[in-house]
């Protein structure tokens, strides 16, 4: 794009691509009803990712990631654990895996922090996410799994429908839905731990989320509302990118959200489905119509007495 | 003949609760059986735990003579109603179209021919009119009829359906009613979990009468009487007393 510098291009495509891969994922975590599971587990990722850094003693993204992703796995694991084994529910185990992984993530990164050369390592950065600080390397890793998501949604797609619709038919047709589960987990897993630079730990969540909710108010087919939502993730993504770069050390994650909660909005107001502008004229016109046919019968009544 | 289900000694639970205790019966090969007992006797688990989709703690069950595994594509399952979230964006055909997939195949994309199929499935339902309606918008009775057209394209030979009569209108407990006899009539087997104990013996040639464990299970004729239904309901009945003989 003009004006942007060779790097920032490379970072808006990372961004869109990321926010396209949420989408989708989003929208499958949204019929798994687990929207707020994915919170928690990017959440959860912040101790993997500091126990990443301190691990080798400087940055490297790809151990880093792996830490995000085992502890975030290790996160999903446990609420599974404290549901299926006490009289805890799921929202509250949630509720605690979340707080504590966040915790023990930021009192890791204190004590990290006092390492030497933590301080100019950026390690602040997956908390808001800093995609301008991402290099040419980071953006290629970010794009291959963020593809490998798109594969796996895109060619299984008739399988996830019924997967999310009616698991417990899936299973007596021989699908494994174990196996389903498994896959699920590990991509919505893959897209947290790949979008927490970009975005961070925060706020990955919201571009989860988001997305999915605003599809659901333009459409009535599952379908379009995976590739909706996906275009919105992949849009609010590179707005919130391409707004970010134009301050100095502007943190991405929190103008990608913003970007999204617009597209939201827009979609709350608008929407084709149960949009509150398209209800208020449905009904304004059920009301005009009723008056009138009331209004016929009784002066119908009032002829005939 | 082969019985078409074999089941012995059966026991499940959630959590702590041992919801069947040593279940055995078994089910002779074009009969349509109703599954009748109290809240909580079991009907629904043991549903569940004959499909795999909940654990057992003990016991055999034996379908066709083989196990679930080998015989899963011949068994068709419609579960009740409000297992699923029919606010999911999907139409009516679509839904149908389920049945099929494992016909279809893993990862490929259904073809006009199998369209065609879930239009007649929908069709002998009585639902040809609703196949691109979304599901959100039907009734409970539509749903459940859709549900059925799903579990027919699979083309089954042993049909297992929770409920399927509870809270429908009128012309779907005829439309429900007059494809499970055509099942029937084909030589296939069906089995019931059912509420109405009034419609039980116009409706079902056998019974098979649960709390927790089997009270009675038989031709409607022999096991349906007021003894056995008072062996498995207690003294909850009210119904009863204006039962004679």
């Amino acid at each position: 794009m003009i004006g942007l510098s060779h790097n920032a291009q490379w970072v808006l495509l990372s961004t869109l691509i990321l926010g396209t891969a949420a989408g989708i994922m989003g929208c499958l975590a949204y019929w798994k009803r687990q929207s707020l599971m994915s919170d928690a587990l990017s959440h959860a990722a912040l101790p993997g990712v500091v126990g990443g850094f301190a691990l080798m003693g400087f940055k490297n993204l790809p151990v880093m990631i792996a830490g995000a992703a085992v502890s975030a796995l290790i996160g999903a694991l446990l609420i599974h654990w404290i549901r299926s084994s006490s009289r805890v529910k799921e929202d509250a185990a949630m509720g605690i895996i979340l707080s504590v992984f966040f915790g023990l993530g930021i009192m890791m990164l204190t004590f990290v922090n006092r390492m030497a050369g933590a301080s100019q390592s950026g390690l602040d950065s997956f908390i808001f996410g800093q995609a301008a600080s991402m290099v040419r390397k980071d953006v290629l890793m970010m794009i291959v799994l963020a593809s490998i998501v798109l594969l796996v949604a895109g060619i299984a797609f008739k399988e996830w429908k019924l997967f999310l619709f009616d698991p417990a038919f899936a299973k007596g047709l021989g699908m494994s839905t174990r196996w389903m589960g498994a896959i699920y987990m590990g991509a919505l897993v893959l897209v947290i731990v790949v979008g927490i630079q970009a975005v961070g730990v925060i706020l990955m969540a919201a571009l989860l989320i988001i997305p999915a909710v605003s599809a659901r108010y333009w459409t009535q087919s599952f379908k379009w509302m995976v590739v909706l939502s996906a275009l919105f993730g992949g849009g609010a993504g590179m707005i919130g990118t391409l707004i970010s770069t134009y301050g100095k050390g502007w943190p991405t994650g929190p103008f990608i959200v913003i970007a999204a909660a617009c597209l939201f909005v827009v979609s709350l107001a608008f929407g084709a489905r149960k949009g509150l502008v398209v209800l208020a004229v449905q009904q304004y016109a059920q009301r005009k119509k009723l008056r009138r046919t009331t209004f016929v019968q009784q002066s119908a009544l009032e002829r005939g007495s | 003949m082969l019985p078409v289900i074999n089941v012995n000694q059966l026991s499940a639970s959630y959590r702590k609760n041992k919801v069947l205790d040593r279940v055995g019966f078994e089910v002779r090969p074009g009969t349509m059986t109703s599954i009748v007992g109290p809240n909580g006797a079991g009907k629904s688990t043991l549903l569940k735990v004959l499909l795999e989709l909940h654990p057992k703690l003990s016991g055999t069950v034996s379908f066709f003579g083989e196990t679930y595994a080998k015989a899963k594509e011949r068994i068709g399952y419609v579960p009740q109603r409000g297992s699923v979230d029919w606010d999911f964006p999907t139409n009516a055909l679509d839904v149908v179209l389920m049945g099929l997939y494992g016909r279809i195949g893993w990862l490929k994309w259904p073809k006009k021919l199998h369209r065609e199929k879930a239009l007649e499935a929908l069709d002998q339902m009585g639902m040809a009119d609703y196949a691109s309606r979304q599901i959100s918008q039907l009734s409970g009775g539509q749903q459940q009829r859709v549900f059925l057209a799903r579990a027919l394209i699979q083309d089954a030979d042993l049909y297992f359906l929770d409920e399927p009569l509870a809270g429908v209108d009128a012309a779907t407990e005829r439309a429900i009613m007059d494809t499970l006899k055509l099942l029937k009539s084909k030589g296939r087997t069906v089995l019931v979990v059912h509420h109405d104990l009034q419609t039980v013996e116009d409706y079902f040639d056998h019974v098979l009468l649960l709390n927790r464990t089997v009270v009675a299970h038989g031709p409607t004729a022999d096991a349906f009487t007021r003894e056995n239904i008072f062996r498995t309901y207690g003294g909850t009945l009210r119904w009863m007393e204006g039962l004679s003989g």
